[in-house]
């Protein structure tokens, strides 16, 4: 096969496609156009990273590296595997739906709005694909540039403090985790990521590090008690604003805690595993109570966003305990691809989501619950697609919602009784404030005069709602390719675990 | 002992160039009509870069370092580095301020001579070999800058910075002249290599200790680190535009010179002492630099407190003492003095006539008006926050490393923090201009000057470029210390 260097196209591509959309874009039309060429450009580009991916083998594959600056040894250094090839095809599958979910409502400075997006779209591939730390940390906080952006000017009302809130909040979390790189590169003298893994730590500078990664990590997921940002974030939001941030900006800290904290500090990640699991399930009771009394819809997404992604980090960090002290690396793997289903899973229901509440809001430019009620009257494609997206956030069986959960709640099992009965407290409490969002804004009378007159979707909606319910439903009902690409990427994962460093 | 060597004329000949350059600047711009004032321009500009053409030219071998003049004048990698982007800024800060001084009947032949007199001391003080050397640079750099602030003759405001300017900055000359006739008491000598030599057996180390701290107060006011920085916000708010531009930008590669010979060069023995003085006065402008610039609304002023973090930030290179950790603060000055001359460069871009454009609020909807130059304010404010991919980062993040890989963890962590305090008033800068709509609709016109257009344009692209491709000059600042 012809070297291509896919990854480097995939990062560039949209970027590059960025530039030309703000070169060109004048005419809004000639912007929408444009910018949806380059998205699918760039999905169409990440099926060879799929198709090309030998799973069976897994390992790094694709890679590339470049001396980027000798005299510190830091490379322009790219390489996927399993979890990488998921997470860039979520992206850009996501990227493309988002770009066309935003012809319709965008309609001041389309051309800024459709550039910020792509290169969002660039800098988060660039994120799941980098194996040098510099050049990861260099796009995981470039990302922020235009992601402020886009909250401070299509925003809602607040969107001035959301976003700011946003910005500084993660970026004091990724800052000192850029002290942790600049230490571990005076330790290895060079900043790739596998030189990082290798390198022998004690137990006291372990545990430094990890607490770096976690404030930098745990803010991104959001984990509980550092996760007030989001519900800020996503109200303010425009629709394609909260689906990209939900469905793929909270999986770069996951996606982080699995390249950083469990390779390069396993021991202290062990030893305070029992931090981030009492967190997660903190996450997954209190938020779902939180999530259930808001009146705001986007709101309520944001917080179930929340106690999703806490399946997340507890699947990952159960494993420790798994390899560890109970020796069974069968259900750490369970975890861990759980983990990464979950992700994935959320990354569509969430913004299947937020891209739902977009369509009502376009309708009524109401996001508060009550202003709603009876929209399956009017709208019947819309409740339709609206109640399986519900139920996939339930996690009813036959959607990817269960898969994810079911497989952490599995490995939970294996460690500790009650950490799995929490954790499946979930089934309850997420269905509670699902199931009772659908009924007050999709069934009952239609009681609001403005809904009445609402129209069922057009076209343009049709094509990114179905798209996610076709995403929800394969991944539900034979989730066995997604298992499949990762299962020998979280296999090296799992036994790098057993590999005590100190 | 004392002789004249014809030999060490050809180390000096940039500066001749442009001495030479600058008198005949100054008897032809005597019979120029102000109408005429162009020519006076693109001679300066020429002088500028015929005098850096000499300097590249002129560069010793790598890790070679000349000494001219008995050891007064020093002719190495440092020096030509540092004349190299000295003289790159003045001839910016000369593109960016021409429009602003013509539209206020400022534009007239002492601007540009001060300005070459001032560029003339720089390049003196940081090819400086001997206290006597070092001062003299110094001093034709300060009385150069003290006449250019107060150049708008009707302004109150810039008569007032120029007088604070110029009684602190002489109070501060005072204070390193004094500390200078300690240390050549204590040693005996002038020349920095010969004091250098001889620290290690003096017969009073506590009069070396006591020059020491007297040139550090000396070096601090130059630099504006704090607790010396009280003149720098006032001159650089009462200072017209164009000035500021000037004195915020290749002044900071001159003080990084003057300390770095100083401090390094002469007083080397003496690093585990100034060491950390230098890391309690980074503590204290990382401190006051980002507080103080959280509660203010004008925007020249705003940048003059974050240039005293960004001295904070600076002095992290010198923690060490370790030629990495120089050669990071020296590559720290170069990429602060380009982003603050964007900075800088577009205050004075949007300020009409009877219209300074210098309060924050003044760029309300700059990205409606004019994306372009909004982008690239936007560019330079993430720049000096730090973000990447943007060159202020890699600064940063070389900063930190010096002083982490010095021991100096704690200080790096302060620095952070700080950072993360300072983040929100360059965001606030950004949010005026992209989240708020300008007051009234009819907005000003763009100035009609184009090569300003152009030069600041390439400038802010620099930075993302350089964000990319800083490998070169951080090899070529490593190369200067040896490395």
């Amino acid at each position: 096969m012809a070297q291509w260097p896919l990854l480097s196209v995939l990062i560039w591509l949209p970027i590059a496609g960025a530039i030309l959309v703000l070169a060109l874009g004048r005419d809004p039309r000639v912007a929408r156009w444009l910018s949806v060429l380059v998205a699918l450009a760039t999905l169409a580009a990440s099926i060879p990273l799929y198709l090309g991916y030998d799973a069976p083998a897994g390992g790094m594959q694709f890679i590339e590296s470049h001396a980027w600056i000798d005299a510190l040894k830091v490379h322009y250094a790219l390489a996927a595997d399993g979890i990488s090839v998921a997470l860039i095809v979520l992206t850009t599958f996501t990227s493309v739906l988002v770009i066309i979910g935003s012809w319709g409502p965008i309609d001041k400075r389309v051309s800024q709005y459709m550039a910020a997006m792509l290169a969002l779209e660039g800098m988060l591939i660039g994120v799941f694909a980098a194996t040098d730390a510099l050049l990861f940390y260099v796009f995981f906080e470039a990302m922020l540039i235009p992601m402020f952006i886009i909250i401070g000017i299509w925003g809602g009302p607040r969107r001035v403090y959301a976003t700011l809130k946003f910005f500084i909040y993660t970026f004091l979390g990724s800052i000192f985790m850029l002290i942790g790189l600049i230490y571990l590169h005076m330790k290895t003298g060079e900043f790739s990521l596998q030189a990082f893994a290798q390198a022998p730590l004690g137990p006291s500078e372990q545990a430094w590090l990890f607490f770096a990664f976690l404030i930098a990590f745990a803010i991104k997921v959001p984990m509980w008690p550092v996760h007030t940002w989001l519900p800020d974030a996503h109200v303010e939001a425009p629709t394609g604003g909260s689906v990209i941030l939900a469905a793929i900006m909270l999986k770069v800290g996951g996606y982080g805690f699995i390249r950083f904290s469990l390779p390069i500090t396993p021991d202290a990640s062990q030893e305070y595993a029992w931090v981030v699991i009492a967190m997660s399930l903190v996450a997954v009771v209190y938020i779902g109570y939180v999530a259930l009394v808001q009146d705001d819809m986007k709101k309520l997404i944001a917080y179930s966003s929340i106690a999703h992604m806490a399946f997340v980090t507890l699947g990952l960090f159960i494993a420790l305990a798994l390899v560890r002290v109970h020796g069974n690396p069968d259900a750490a793997r369970l975890g861990v691809q759980g983990a990464m289903v979950q992700m994935i899973s959320h990354g569509f229901v969430s913004g299947a989501m937020f891209s739902c509440i977009g369509v009502l809001y376009d309708r009524l430019h109401s996001r508060m619950i009550r202003d709603y009620g009876g929209v399956v009257n009017v709208m019947p494609w819309f409740g339709a697609f609206f109640v399986l997206f519900a139920m996939a956030n339930c996690g009813l069986p036959g959607t990817s919602g269960f898969v994810g959960e079911f497989m952490v709640i599995l490995a939970a099992f294996q460690d500790n009784f009650w950490i799995a009965a929490v954790a499946a407290f979930t089934l309850i409490i997420g269905a509670a404030y699902t199931l009772w969002l659908v009924k007050r804004v999709i069934f009952g009378e239609v009681t609001n005069p403005k809904v009445a007159k609402f129209e069922d979707l057009d076209a343009r909606e049709w094509i990114v709602l179905g798209s996610f319910a076709a995403a929800v439903l394969a991944v539900g009902v034979y989730p066995k390719p997604l298992t499949d690409l990762m299962d020998s990427s979280v296999l090296q994962i799992v036994n790098a675990l057993m590999l005590s460093k100190a | 002992m004392m002789s004249f060597n014809p030999n060490d004329l050809v180390a000096i000949l940039p500066e001749l160039i442009l001495l030479g350059a600058t008198c005949a600047i100054l008897l032809i711009d005597l019979f120029l009509k102000p109408s005429q004032r162009d020519v006076t321009h693109w001679m300066s500009i020429a002088a500028l870069a015929v005098s850096a053409c000499f300097v590249w030219q002129g560069a010793p071998a790598a890790g070679q370092g000349l000494s001219a003049f008995n050891g007064m004048f020093l002719h190495d990698g440092i020096s030509v580095v540092l004349k190299q982007f000295v003289l790159l800024m003045s001839g910016l800060s000369l593109f960016y301020g021409r429009n602003y001084m013509r539209e206020r009947q400022l534009l007239i032949g002492e601007y540009y001579l001060l300005i070459l007199f001032a560029t003339l001391g720089m390049m003196l003080l940081v090819s400086a070999g001997s206290l006597i050397s070092a001062y003299l640079g110094l001093e034709l750099l300060a009385l150069s800058s003290y006449a250019l602030v107060a150049l708008n003759r009707d302004s109150s405001v810039s008569a007032e910075a120029a007088i604070k300017y110029f009684v602190l900055g002489a109070l501060a000359s005072g204070l390193l002249l004094y500390g200078m006739s300690m240390i050549y008491g204590a040693t005996g000598t002038l020349d920095l290599a010969r004091i250098s030599a001889s620290i290690g057996q003096v017969e009073h180390p506590g009069w070396l200790a006591f020059g020491l701290i007297f040139l550090i107060a000396g070096i601090a006011f130059k630099l504006g680190a704090a607790p010396f920085h009280m003149w720098l916000p006032d001159v650089y708010q009462g200072a017209p535009t164009a000035i500021t531009v000037f004195i915020g930008s290749a002044p900071k590669l001159a003080a990084f010179g003057l300390a770095y010979r100083l401090l390094e060069g002469g007083l080397g023995g003496l690093s585990e002492h100034w060491t950390l003085m230098l890391a309690i006065l980074s503590v204290f402008s990382l401190a006051i630099g980002n507080l103080f610039a959280i509660a203010q609304s004008n925007l020249k002023r705003m940048l003059a407190y974050s240039t005293i973090s960004h001295v904070g930030f600076l002095l992290l290179g010198f923690v060490g003492a370790s030629p990495a950790g120089f050669s990071a603060a020296m590559f720290y000055a170069i990429s602060y003095s380009l982003t603050a001359a964007v900075a800088f460069g577009m205050i004075g871009l949007l300020a009409r006539k009877g219209f300074e454009c210098e309060e924050i609020e003044d760029f309300k909807g700059l990205n409606q008006r004019s994306p372009w130059y909004a982008g690239i304010m936007a560019i330079a404010m993430f720049s000096l926050a730090g973000v990447p991919p943007l060159f202020g980062f890699f600064a940063k993040l070389l900063v930190l490393k010096a002083a982490i890989d010095a021991g100096f963890l704690w200080l790096a962590i302060v620095a952070i923090v700080f950072a993360i305090i300072g983040i929100y008033y360059y965001l606030r800068v950004v949010k005026v201009m992209y989240f708020d709509s300008a007051a009234d609709a009819s907005a000003l016109p763009l100035p009609s000057d184009v090569p300003l257009r152009w030069v600041i344009s390439l400038n802010g692209l620099a930075l993302i470029v350089l964000g990319f491709a800083w490998g070169p000059l951080f090899d070529w600042c490593n190369r200067a210390f040896g490395i």
